[in-house]
């Protein structure tokens, strides 16, 4: 089967973006609701997630736009292609009244197809948002 | 058995927003005949033909002729090779955005 697939989930928070920021990009945070890490709020810093089960993710930054986006890839290499995963994660803050609304889009392509990524994006998004809502009537 | 399709084939098939949108009207609306969705497509009756041999091709719809119309009903099921990994993956982040929620009371302190 083939591996283009992406997921969406949203989530609003209590607390102000300023806050949900720090936890996204400051490493000892990251850890405490993710994965250890070295990560780096700085575009083109390449870092690990390391998982509880072993697994060790590759990660680079693509987008940082402090206390509104963070996207990173999120690559598991594996020599089994049913295991091995290229992907994007986008996360997206958007504050609200009580809070801040937080969207974590992740996208994965097939490693011949990345570089249409950036074209599709936007289209993908736009899909997902609607078939979220076609899924809930179906 | 049905050869399960493709996810390349079902995003190829929804990237399109009027076939989507026709898509979407099939699953809110119940079966309908292709004149009913063309009053709402915004394109004209051989365009909505086309897209829908196009989402029958992906499994996506059914159709039913009666008499001189033929009727479409979406057929959602279609779309479970691309929930299987949304779901999962999803219940991945829902667990983790549960521990995010609890390190940012914490945070408070």
């Amino acid at each position: 089967m083939s591996e283009t697939r992406a997921v969406v989930v949203e989530r609003e928070f209590a607390h102000a973006p300023e806050k949900l920021w720090r936890a996204l990009t400051q490493p000892h945070l990251i850890e405490a609701w993710l994965m250890k890490n070295d990560f780096a709020p700085a575009l083109g810093h390449r870092f690990q997630l390391r998982g509880e089960w072993g697994g060790v993710l590759d990660c680079e930054v693509l987008e940082i736009e402090p206390e509104r986006t963070l996207a990173y890839s999120w690559n598991f290499a594996h020599e089994d292609p049913a295991y091995d995963l290229q992907s994007v994660v986008t996360f997206t803050l958007i504050p609200t009244p009580a809070g801040t609304l937080l969207r974590m889009e992740q996208a994965g392509f097939r490693p011949e197809q990345k570089q249409a990524f950036g074209g599709a994006h936007a289209g993908w998004k736009q899909f997902f948002e609607q078939l979220d809502r076609v899924l809930e009537q179906a | 058995m049905a050869k399960p399709h493709a996810p390349d084939a079902l995003f190829r098939t929804l990237a399109d927003p009027t076939r989507r949108a026709i898509f979407e009207r099939l699953c809110r609306g119940g079966e309908q005949s292709v004149a009913a969705l063309t009053a709402h497509a915004g394109v004209s009756q051989p365009a909505v033909s086309k897209h829908l041999g196009v989402l029958k091709r992906a499994g996506l719809v059914r159709d039913r002729p009666e008499g001189r119309q033929i009727h479409y009903s979406a057929q959602p099921g279609a779309l479970a090779p691309l929930l299987d990994w949304t779901r999962q993956m999803a219940g991945f982040w829902e667990a983790r955005f549960d521990d995010l929620d609890d390190l940012l009371k914490r945070m408070d302190q």
